[in-house]
């Protein structure tokens, strides 16, 4: 096991031998989809997560946030995770925002669970809103809005309720280079301010490298953690160049080697094995069942 | 433009039509009253008032007998659409129940309810519930999982995310169920009112009829379809402002 010298850091996350089978009809045996995934993230940390697709970072998250079980445990500040909670704010790939409501009332929806009195809500969900560059648009629809202020308007979700945790599942994969490094920016600069945890999934090494204070690469299914890297590069990331400096360059090099071997074994074993799209979506009666039996939790 | 030309002569000439063939004696006018007399004879109703009772005594029937499927429809449909062992053991007696027709309840519902209000409620109830549940379950099966996992992540569960999540989603589909439903409820009050009914359009129809009355026959028959043209009008514009952000998607 790797961690890096954070160790007198207060704890974020402490999650211990993580391990995750989904049982699918069709296959031999279940499929693994984490494998004793051991990890621990200091508050106020930004660490990355990097693996091919498939090792189950998605799925990783997804259990930090509570929302799917496994072997091993989480533990979120001192406190087992066992189901989702307002200290874990999850932002999804593709928005997952609400169609129905305004960006307003999505950015609100916390809130309101959270049963935040209605005169309070607006004024938090609108700084939020303001603080990811989306003031003004705050009564249109998601699907009036661009991919680039759909994902703004995810992240202003997660952080209106004040999570101290927030997971991130590739949040910019699907923007254009430039949009992507302004959010990228933004983040950044967020992340400053409020000094909250950040666990960062993507599948862009740069990225990677230059969000993140240690970037934790995963191993093909399965997920494994390989190696967990350092990032020292000099704070204030989101001011100066540094993706041309030659310390980034070696690290993003380094990384990229490390996954290029995983990489290869998926190709490897591509024939063999399901295509990440032979997922099944699970159905909503799944969730709900799993809503219901958190219930008693 | 075009399009609306279009309607228009489709109208005229099927309503030039039944002008035309009862007055050119190609149809017996007794039996076919030309669109001009019916349209008069509905008029003097209306303003005399005299069709007031019938058409308040009708939709009064609706708005129970609709009123009480989507109370007893939507909350079902939730239930089978969310939670797959409720669908499981009430889809059989579901799949058979909507295939058992409306009318051929009718004499049952007399059994139990007697022949006043109570069993015309139940008829249209009967024949309105099938689309509000059906639909609602397909709403909420079709809700994208994400959407749930999504709520679920900042802690909705239970009724909150009943309330504030699938209802929500669901709601386009609930309301077509609903206004398939209305159809339904006009089709049998029809044939609710016209047996131990002495008001509604229904009613009107026939005792028209029996009494020679066949301009006001066809008025009533006429205001019937108006008010079901009028109601789903309400149900839409109803349905549109509950799910205006549809609209603003450029649907
Ligand atoms: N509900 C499920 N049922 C069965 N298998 C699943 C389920 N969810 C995920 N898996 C499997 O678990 C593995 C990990 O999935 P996961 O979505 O976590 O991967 P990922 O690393 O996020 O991939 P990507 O980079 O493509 O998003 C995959 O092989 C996937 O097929
Ligand atoms: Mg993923």
């Amino acid at each position: 096991m790797y961690f890096s010298g954070n160790g007198a850091v207060e704890q974020s996350l402490r999650i211990d031998k993580l391990t995750k089978r989904y049982a699918v009809k069709d296959a031999a045996g279940p499929i693994v989809a984490l494998d004793a995934i051991s990890l621990t993230v200091g508050k106020g940390e930004f660490i990355a997560i990097l693996g091919p697709s498939g090792c189950g970072k998605s799925t990783l998250l997804h259990i930090i946030a509570g929302l799917v079980s496994a072997d091993g445990s989480v533990v979120a500040h001192g406190k087992t995770v066992a189901g989702p909670g307002f200290d874990r704010g999850l932002v999804f790939q593709d928005y997952a925002l609400f169609p129905w409501r305004t960006v307003l009332e999505n950015v609100a929806f916390g809130l309101e669970i959270k049963k935040v009195p209605a005169n309070a809500r607006e004024p938090i969900a609108r700084e939020h809103i303001a603080a990811v560059g989306l003031a003004g648009f705050e009564h249109r629809y998601p699907s009036q809005l661009s991919g680039g202020m759909k994902q703004r308007a995810a992240i202003a979700r997660a952080l209106a309720y004040d999570p101290e945790v927030l997971l991130m599942d590739e949040p910019f994969a699907a923007l254009d280079a430039q949009c992507r490094e302004i959010l990228q920016g933004e983040l950044l600069r967020i992340w400053e301010k409020t000094g909250k945890t950040v666990v960062f999934v993507t599948h862009s090494i740069e990225e990677a490298v230059f969000l993140a204070q240690r970037v934790v690469v995963m191993t093909a299914r399965p997920g494994r953690i390989k190696q967990v890297v350092d990032i020292d590069l000099p704070a204030g990331r989101a001011a100066g160049d540094v993706r041309s400096s030659p310390q980034f360059a070696a690290l993003r090099h380094l990384i990229w080697e490390l996954l290029a071997e995983e990489v290869d074994k998926t190709a490897e074993g591509f024939l063999a094995r399901p295509a990440p799209e032979a997922r099944t979506r699970r159905s909503l009666f799944g969730l709900l069942s799993a809503a219901v039996s958190r219930e008693g939790g | 433009m075009r399009a609306l030309a279009l309607r228009f002569l489709v109208v005229a000439v099927l309503v030039g039509a039944w002008e035309l063939l009862p007055r050119a004696a190609i149809v017996n006018a007794n039996f076919l009253t030309p669109a001009s007399v019916v349209a008069d004879s509905l008029w003097r109703q209306i303003a005399s008032g005299e069709i007031d009772r019938h058409v308040l005594v009708s939709l009064e029937r609706i708005l129970y007998g609709l009123g009480l499927s989507v109370i007893i429809g939507v909350p079902l449909g939730l239930a089978t659409g969310s939670f797959k062992t409720f669908d499981g053991a009430v889809d059989a007696p579901l799949q058979a129940g909507r295939q058992v027709s409306a009318i051929a309840l009718f004499p049952v519902f007399i059994l139990f309810f007697g022949i006043g209000e109570m069993s015309k409620v139940m008829i249209i109830l009967w024949a309105s519930v099938w689309p509000v549940i059906l639909n609602t379950t397909a709403g909420v099966k079709g809700i994208d999982p994400i959407l749930i996992r999504s709520a679920r992540s900042m802690n909705a569960k239970g009724v909150t995310l009943f309330r504030k999540v699938i209802l929500p989603a669901a709601a386009p589909s609930i309301f077509t169920g609903i206004r398939l439903g209305a159809a339904y409820a006009f089709m049998v009050l029809v044939a609710a009112e016209m047996i131990g009914a002495n008001a509604g359009l229904g009613f009107l129809v026939l005792h028209s009829q029996e009494i020679f009355k066949i301009p006001e026959m066809y008025a009533a028959i006429v205001a019937l379809a108006l008010l079901g043209l009028a109601f789903n009008k309400l149900l839409l514009l109803i349905e549109h402002s509950a799910t205006a952000w549809r609209d603003a998607a450029g649907h």
